[in-house]
């Protein structure tokens, strides 16, 4: 009785606020676009008894129009370079921040994921400020003779942007996993006479691995669904998955088709979802 | 060579942001031109009524969802960890983590469609119209703010044995006193920290403000948006110091809490 009391509160609160979205979200993806208010028909109507009035229109147009796939294959692509690029980067730092003092590991780890908490509107609003035309970054560039260059509005802002954004969920898992390691293995190797490299190479890395797939897919996962970054920083073709399905609902008011991408999202984004909950278990 | 490495990423990750707030003190009309030391834009947000109204809507949201993402998220934190396997167990963790998980735009959406589809309901059966806006805003940021507190709750319960509990209760307390006084201090510096992290992400979200909202409810985020698609400008910089200096602060305060438990449990 005790149990039902702390279960069914926030139970009932998921299934009606995140259960239930889901559901409906899937059956709009089949109704029919409409002028009214809601903009759609809904698929299931009732004369009597329950009649099927949906339509496929919306699923087949993502299928149809290569605008629409283009978008998914552009996002997937954005996500991966992202997420290596993180990989990359939170690699040696996560293993600066586990071969550092112990008494620096935690400033150090908060120092990285402080900028996480501080929001990403003023973040990008930093990298607006200082790609535009004529702004920080062109001035250091002038200085040292190069440029003015175009920077906002392109990949290269886009990408600074995701990775700026991004590279803390990446450094987390790998300074987490990288500070439980057992030392005593490395030590075994150097004393077989490994060089720190080949010690590396042969045993921190592969050890380390797990956590590096988890550190790519906290942040593949996100990046694939990311709307802000690309709309704020991006070249305006840049059209990625999140971007495309926010003009859908508020520019073109297509609720089924926003719906239908959105679903489309969920879908393609299951796996690498189910690896990274796997990942997680075993970890 | 380890040192370089977090070295270089952390000038990465902090250079745009310590910029930023220096040049927010910069009276040049252009952000990020050094023009004298000055409180200008500053004053000028103040006098800003828009960007008040829309900074107090956000903290009052901001605030309400923390408190409902904390009270249901620790409620579901605590039977993830404790309760053993039971039905509807696996239900209740996919549910909780959902959030965290589906893209931003996908939360947005679904929650939406929800919420016009019971609008219509209760104009329907009711004949009660409730518009969209803050409370919807609310409700949504309560959903994703109970899954980061369940997880860090879930996390902290998990750590601790539950034979404190089961002790105490064997020593004759009741159950109201054994939530009293060992899982509640147990678990209060992660409710603390998770009501934070919930607070300080609603005050960040624009995407699923935005598809919740309606004409009545335009959050701080959802105003920033809008002015940084046409640009930086000094007040926004300005504006975007401040929100740092105050993330910053309640990020750190709930570091703090968790590493003194952390140091004072090992």
């Amino acid at each position: 009785m005790r149990r039902l009391l702390i279960l069914l509160p926030p139970l009932g609160w998921l299934l009606l606020l995140v259960a239930a979205p889901l559901l409906i979200l899937g059956l709009i993806a089949f109704a029919e676009a409409g002028p009214g208010v809601p903009p759609f028909l809904p698929p299931v109507g009732w004369a009597g008894g329950p009649v099927w009035q949906g339509s496929l229109e919306s699923l087949g147009m993502l299928l149809a129009d290569a605008y629409y796939l283009e978008s998914f294959l552009r996002s997937l692509l954005t996500a991966f370079l992202t997420a290596a690029l993180c990989l990359l980067l939170a690699y040696p730092m996560a293993l600066g921040i586990a071969g550092a003092r112990p008494s620096w590991r935690l400033p150090l780890l908060l120092l990285v994921l402080l900028p996480f908490l501080t929001g990403f509107l003023p973040r990008v609003g930093a990298w607006i400020g200082l790609l535009r035309d004529g702004g920080w970054v062109n001035g250091v560039l002038g200085l040292a003779g190069v440029g003015p260059l175009r920077l906002l509005y392109s990949d290269l802002a886009l990408y600074l942007g995701m990775v700026h954004a991004y590279l803390p969920f990446a450094v987390l898992p790998l300074a987490t996993a990288l500070l439980r390691r057992d030392l005593s293995l490395e030590e075994a190797a150097a004393d077989l006479g490994a060089t720190p490299f080949t010690v590396f190479r042969s045993v921190t890395l592969p050890l380390s691995l797990p956590a590096a797939a988890s550190a790519f897919l906290l942040v593949f996962i996100p990046a694939a669904g990311e709307f802000v970054i690309p709309e704020l920083l991006g070249p305006p073709e840049a059209q990625l998955v999140g971007r495309v399905l926010w003009g859908e609902f508020f520019q073109n008011r297509d609720w089924p088709l926003a719906a239908a991408l959105a679903l489309a999202l969920l879908v393609v984004l299951l796996p690498p979802i189910l690896l990274f909950q796997r990942l997680g278990r075993r970890g | 060579m380890r040192r370089v490495g977090l070295a270089c990423g952390l000038l990465f990750l902090w250079a745009p942001i310590l910029l930023m707030v220096l040049y927010a003190f910069s009276a040049d009309r252009i952000p990020f031109q050094w023009g004298g030391v000055s409180l200008r834009w500053f004053v000028a947000l103040a006098a800003n009524e828009r960007m008040r109204e829309a900074a107090f809507l956000s903290l009052r949201i901001a605030a309400g969802a923390a408190t409902l993402a904390t009270l249901l998220g620790g409620l579901a934190g605590w039977a993830l960890a404790r309760f053993g396997p039971f039905r509807g167990r696996a239900l209740l963790g996919a549910l909780a983590g959902a959030p965290l998980v589906l893209p931003e735009v996908v939360t947005g959406l679904s929650l939406l469609l929800l919420f016009v589809l019971a609008q219509g309901a209760a104009e329907a059966w009711l004949g009660w119209s409730p518009g969209r806006g803050a409370a919807t805003i609310l409700l949504a940021h309560a959903t994703i703010g109970l899954a980061y507190v369940a997880v860090v709750v879930q996390a902290r319960l998990a750590a601790f044995d539950p034979s404190l509990e089961e002790a105490a209760a064997g020593l004759g307390a009741a159950p109201i006193t054994v939530f009293r006084t060992v899982t509640l201090p147990l678990i209060a510096p992660s409710l603390a920290a998770g009501w934070l992290l919930a607070f300080t992400l609603s005050l960040d979200d624009v995407v699923v403000a935005s598809f919740v909202s309606g004409p009545a409810g335009t959050t701080l985020p959802m105003l920033v948006f809008s002015a940084l698609k046409v640009g930086l400008t000094p007040e926004i910089n300005a504006l975007s110091a401040l929100v740092l200096a105050v993330a910053a602060l309640a990020a750190g305060l709930a570091g703090l809490i968790l590493a003194r438990r952390a140091n004072g449990a090992g």
